[in-house]
């Protein structure tokens, strides 16, 4: 037992030492959560508007009055005059354009509806499709808002509703997915990178001409990555709740659990990696190439799984990232407890214990 | 029981099973300093590497205090201290922190065995708090031979601990090794340095996978059947060709300063060497009877 201990305090004060280690290990979580939750998002805010006012009625004055209310736009100018439509498109001054045609509020009135007309700029054409809906929302509040109840006898409004995440947050998304990533990038690579460490400098030799048990060296590798990891999981919930305003909706220590087994899973991914390799660059690049990738492929939170042609389908079924991705997503926005993610855990748990059989049985006891 | 008995040794790398070690068998003496004399390359680490049981020979068999290299590799690992030829420690560790880290992977402490290391440690002491990384290359061995010194080993494997390191701190370690065997450590050092090999007190010299010859050092340049001249004269590439054009000329080659030749006449003389070069043009000419070293023999026994 002494002897463990002392591996593990021997492999702290490597991870310690090792500036570069250090900052992988803290700061990379640290910018990823950032630059997901708050330049990545797929919201569109503060949009450029310009508003063409032919009617300049009480109708289009409370309509706008509405849109400059909104976050999503802000209204540029307001002008009377067509030919400065264009102009502004071209200069880039505005995204979007309002035009109120004459007698808009008196049309309302006397035959029940009006037009409006939205131009967008569809230079980029998922953000003028955004916008567009953003706009109709407004405008379609507006026309509930206003109607007469007896004028209209039959209408079908359908009523959505966005559950879990009424405000459509894109950290809502970001943050399970950064956590599967950043795990996943820390504890597959670092723990690889550390064993295959040993056998670069050689020291693997010495060890193994020792009476400590090869399996141990391994084992008291994986411990310093999981305390280590387990900070990474509470600084990104810390940045979460505190700095994205994203609660965890469900039980804390559940998260934790769950945290702990994925990654458990990820460190046996590190051994078995560094099992079949024999240099850090090879490791490294087999963590980046074979990990991240997939991970953000399939794991469901960059691109929907359900889109995907099946074959990919089945293969998004053994990247552990995905369940994962599944779990954290149920316990922070959801809410739910281990009733409703059981079968995902069940199946992180059986990858990992066949990772950890295939590493066992590979693992070497002697050179070559 | 000798600690290290090695019979028909045989490794092959690779699947076109180029040998690395062919059928070599030796044994060594309870507390001898062991030496494994050969060039780069002569297949000196993977002796070390199977008698360590870090390697599976391909043919024959060999036992490190009586336990099998293959069947009995976890006795054998918790017996001998091993050092291989890279630096093998962790550079971001401290002098201290790697004694104590190996003692204590070891299952002692440094307190226990500290009359082993005391000699080599007092002399890295000074340094205890510095990294292991940053120190010089004779440092740095002394360091890997405290740690695997350091749980009081019966058998020491010590592969090629001088190479690379500075003429003073390669004698300092030599002194360090004799000291240990009084220890009664057994100990089997390899090293390509032929000078080195007269500290040992049995040699093997290795080629190719092969042992040319095992022997006491002594007995080794003893057994050298020629009368060995050293000469210096003028520029050693022409000494070279017109030795090698006198009709008696057996061998010569460069050998430091001067010209080692032996010659077909045993009864040959200086002065006949002397008289011969005046009149291939040489002026300054030196020539002189030398005893052998561990050099020429080598070079003798692998003309033969």
């Amino acid at each position: 037992m002494k002897q463990f201990l002392t591996f593990v305090q021997k492999e702290f004060y490597h991870v310690l030492r090792d500036r570069k280690t250090l900052l992988i290990l803290f700061g990379m979580p640290m910018v990823q959560i950032l630059i997901f939750g708050f330049a990545l998002t797929n919201e569109v805010k503060n949009t450029k508007l310009m508003i063409v006012d032919h009617a300049k009625d009480l109708a289009s004055a409370q309509l706008t009055a509405q849109i400059e209310a909104s976050r999503y736009f802000e209204i540029e100018k307001s002008v009377s005059d067509h030919r400065q439509i264009e102009a502004s498109f071209k200069e880039g001054s505005v995204k979007v354009v309002l035009v109120f045609p004459l007698h808009f509020y008196e049309s309302l009135l006397h035959e029940n509806k009006s037009q409006v007309q939205i131009i967008a700029d569809a230079s980029d054409p998922n953000t003028a499709t955004t916008l567009i809906n953003y706009l109709n929302a407004i405008i379609q509040d507006y026309a509930t808002e206003l109607k007469n109840p007896l004028s209209i006898p039959y209408q079908i409004i359908p009523e959505t509703k966005m559950l879990y995440n009424p405000q459509l947050k894109g950290a809502h998304n970001f943050v399970p997915g950064v956590m599967a990533l950043v795990l996943m990038l820390v504890c597959v690579m670092m723990t690889a990178v550390s064993i295959v460490r040993e056998k670069e400098t050689g020291t693997m030799e010495v060890l193994l001409v020792s009476p400590f048990k090869p399996i141990l060296v391994i084992l008291s590798k994986a411990i310093p990555y999981l305390l280590l990891s387990l900070v990474n999981v509470i600084s990104i919930l810390l940045v979460s709740v505190f700095v994205l305003d994203l609660p965890v909706k469900g039980s804390i220590f559940l998260l934790f659990a769950e945290s702990t087994l994925f990654i458990i899973t990820c460190l046996t991914l590190g051994i078995f990696i560094s099992i079949k390799t024999s240099s850090q660059q090879v490791a490294m690049l087999i963590s980046l190439m074979g990990m991240l990738l997939p991970t953000i492929l399939f794991s469901g939170f960059m691109f929907p799984i359900e889109n995907m042609p099946i074959p990919l389908q089945i293969i998004s079924n053994i990247i552990p990232a995905k369940w994962f991705y599944i779990i954290v997503k149920a316990i922070m926005i959801k809410g739910l407890s281990f009733a409703g993610i059981w079968k995902e855990t069940l199946i992180l748990l059986g990858i990992t214990i066949f990772l950890l059989i295939v590493s066992l049985k590979s693992f070497k006891i002697r050179l070559a | 029981m000798q600690p290290v008995i090695v019979s028909q040794l045989k490794k092959t790398y690779g699947k076109e099973k180029s040998v690395a070690v062919n059928n070599i068998s030796f044994s060594v003496n309870r507390g001898e300093l062991f030496g494994l004399i050969g060039p780069d390359g002569a297949g000196k680490t993977s002796v070390f590497r199977m008698l360590t049981t870090l390697l599976i020979p391909d043919g024959g068999s060999a036992t490190v205090e009586g336990f099998d290299i293959v069947k009995d590799y976890s006795a054998i690992r918790n017996t001998v201290g091993y050092m291989p030829g890279k630096f093998s420690l962790y550079p971001d560790l401290t002098i201290q922190e790697n004694i104590h880290f190996f003692a204590t992977i070891f299952n002692t402490s440094i307190e226990e065995n500290y009359y082993l290391i005391k000699d080599i440690y007092v002399q890295l002491e000074r340094f205890k708090n510095r990294r292991a990384g940053k120190l010089s290359g004779g440092m740095k061995q002394k360091l890997a031979l405290c740690c695997a010194l350091i749980h009081k080993p019966t058998v020491l494997f010590l592969d090629e601990p001088t190479t690379g390191v500075d003429p003073v701190s390669r004698k300092e370690f030599w002194e360090m090794l004799r000291r240990l065997k009084e220890s009664n450590i057994t100990i089997v050092v390899s090293t390509p340095y032929m000078d080195e090999a007269s500290l040992c007190d049995r040699i093997a010299l290795i080629q190719n996978g092969s042992l040319l010859s095992i022997d006491a050092p002594q007995q080794i340049t003893a057994a050298y059947p020629d009368i060995l001249f050293a000469i210096r004269a003028g520029s050693m590439p022409l000494l070279l060709r017109s030795l090698g054009k006198y009709p008696k000329i057996k061998s010569a080659y460069a050998f430091g300063e001067y010209a080692h030749a032996s010659f077909n006449d045993a009864a040959i003389q200086s002065e006949e060497i002397h008289h011969y070069l005046k009149g291939e043009g040489f002026n300054d000419i030196a020539v002189k009877k030398t005893e052998p070293t561990i050099e020429d023999c080598f070079i003798h026994l692998l003309k033969n």
